[in-house]
């Protein structure tokens, strides 16, 4: 395989993509280049069907670009590889595993040398993490849509994969399950570093969440504008609503504002 | 106690109810049997209720694990495949249209004589289709990303249709055998039926009609209602052991 030196641990470059439907073509991606730092943790927001969950899918190795590459550790992606975690906004549980058995679903996809027990061990901690002690030997079924979708952020991360990719993993939530489900996620990437990409539709999530807000144009999309942000590490809610938040909020309203003006003048 | 009690007093009572109508218009048995004929023309027979109810039930058996096996590789090329879907279902319904009743004198005479590949043949024909069309279904609904947690991981087709797709289209599928154990059992007592010489329950019911033997008659609808229920129980219990999770529990 290629090896090539870069910055980025993900390094998306000059990635064009084009959907081919019964009614017609769709280019959804055109020319986007961007990159993640290692243990990095990137929001991506713009206007919906833009092309952003299609981002995720090339990451993960799930579709291949039209045209340029996509590079995960220095490697050129062309199949998925092990050392993506994955969560939708459907938490997609499995109904016939007990909690505890759907968090330990990826490890026996990926090759490890985890005895069963060390595997239990394993789930149960992240599980622990997140909150759902006591609730291993529950189904899906019987748990809320914030506990489901905490599992399935713990089934994303117990192979400890080197990227975890989260495709709007809180956008059916109340707004109250959800920023419980934001300080989770600083715990999970205090105890298990990742190096993230977030799609999003929420501003508010993005600055709370990520290092680095990414606003894509309307379709076929590309970066059209990029914030970085200042304050790393564990974050309170009320950090949200600092002047200096506010602004950034403002800037980013702003860009999306302009992303859909001109996607509607692509129309 | 009460579980047991309540159906048992029910039959009891239905039993009770059909002596009495026999019995109050005086009709003689070459009309209508009475419960009370039934046991003695089963006893008389009662080798014969053995090893035909034993013919019967394995001819529908086989038959019906054939329909599953043959069922299921169909529903699954026509869940994963829309071309081989959109080929093979006007196929299927147009064949599941033809009332199998008509096709029993046609496999009758294609096979004369081979009873037991006929009756298996048409307890096949007439169960496969609710398998397939279930499994196709399950198969054809599941959502992209139920598919995707896996494959982004790097598993295999087989491993996403071995730990995802198949277990999530068992509940489909025991509805469908529910229906096709029953359909089997219909299919294996129509060729019983009409095949001539043939053995099984149906050969018997047969015989009881050319001899006016009304009682065996109706000892024999017992017979078979008895194999049914078993048949279908036995569904009953390997669905709570497979698929007992898509049960919801009461809150």
């Amino acid at each position: 395989m290629t090896v090539k030196k870069n910055t980025g641990l993900i390094r998306i470059e000059n990635v064009s993509h084009t959907f081919h439907t019964d009614t017609g073509v769709l280019p959804v991606l055109n020319d986007l280049t961007l990159s993640v730092p290692k243990n990095g943790f990137t929001a991506i927001v713009g206007p919906s069907g833009c092309g952003k969950s299609t981002v995720t899918r090339l990451v993960a190795g799930l579709l291949k670009p039209d045209k340029g590459t996509v590079w995960l550790q220095g490697q050129k992606v062309n199949t998925p590889r092990d050392i993506v975690g994955m969560a939708f906004q459907n938490p997609v549980l499995l109904e016939w595993r007990t909690i505890l058995q759907n968090v330990m679903l990826p490890l026996e996809i990926v090759p490890n040398a985890m005895s069963s027990a060390e595997r239990e061990a394993r789930a149960q901690d992240l599980l622990k993490l997140v909150g759902l002690s006591g609730f291993e030997q529950k189904r899906p079924s019987e748990l809320s849509g914030g506990m489901r979708q905490r599992a399935s952020l713990c089934r994303a991360l117990v192979h400890r994969p080197e990227v975890l990719i989260l495709d709007e993993p809180f956008g059916a939530l109340d707004a109250f399950t959800r920023e419980d489900l934001w300080q989770t996620m600083h715990r999970l990437r205090e105890e298990e570093p990742f190096t993230g990409v977030l799609i999003t539709h929420d501003l508010r999530e993005s600055i709370f969440l990520a290092d680095e807000v990414v606003v894509l144009s309307g379709r076929p999309a590309t970066v059209q504008y990029c914030q970085k942000l200042k304050q790393r590490g564990p974050k309170s809610l009320d950090q949200l609503y600092t002047p200096e938040a506010i602004q950034t909020l403002n800037i980013l309203r702003e860009q999306i504002k302009i992303a859909r003006k001109d996607e509607e003048d692509k129309l | 106690m009460r579980q047991l009690a309540v159906p048992l007093f029910a039959i009891i009572l239905f039993l009770l109810f059909w002596e009495m109508l026999v019995w109050a218009n005086g009709w003689p048995n070459y009309k209508m049997a009475s419960p009370s004929d039934l046991w003695p023309a089963f006893w008389r027979f009662k080798w014969l209720f053995f090893t035909f109810g034993w013919e019967t039930l394995w001819r529908t058996v086989l038959g019906l694990i054939i329909a599953i096996i043959v069922g299921v590789l169909l529903g699954m090329v026509m869940g994963f495949s829309k071309v081989v879907r959109e080929g093979l279902y006007p196929l299927l319904v147009g064949f599941n249209a033809i009332p199998k009743a008509t096709v029993v004198p046609i496999v009758a005479l294609m096979f004369v004589g081979q009873h037991d590949l006929n009756t298996v043949l048409i307890a096949f024909m007439i169960s496969f289709f609710p398998i397939a069309v279930s499994v196709s279904i399950g198969l054809s609904t599941l959502e992209p990303e139920y598919r995707d947690i896996l494959r982004a991981l790097g598993a295999s087709k087989f491993t996403i249709f071995w730990k995802i797709a198949l277990p999530k289209t068992l509940p489909e599928f025991f509805g469908a055998l529910k229906v096709a154990v029953t359909l089997a059992f219909i299919g294996t007592n129509l060729m019983e039926i009409v095949s001539p010489h043939g053995r099984g329950l149906g050969a018997l019911f047969d015989s009881g009609k050319t001899n006016s033997d009304y009682p065996l008659m109706f000892a024999v609808l017992i017979a078979l209602a008895i194999l049914g229920i078993a048949l279908y129980y036995v569904v009953v219990f390997l669905e709570r052991i497979f698929a007992g999770w898509a049960e919801r529990q009461a809150d």
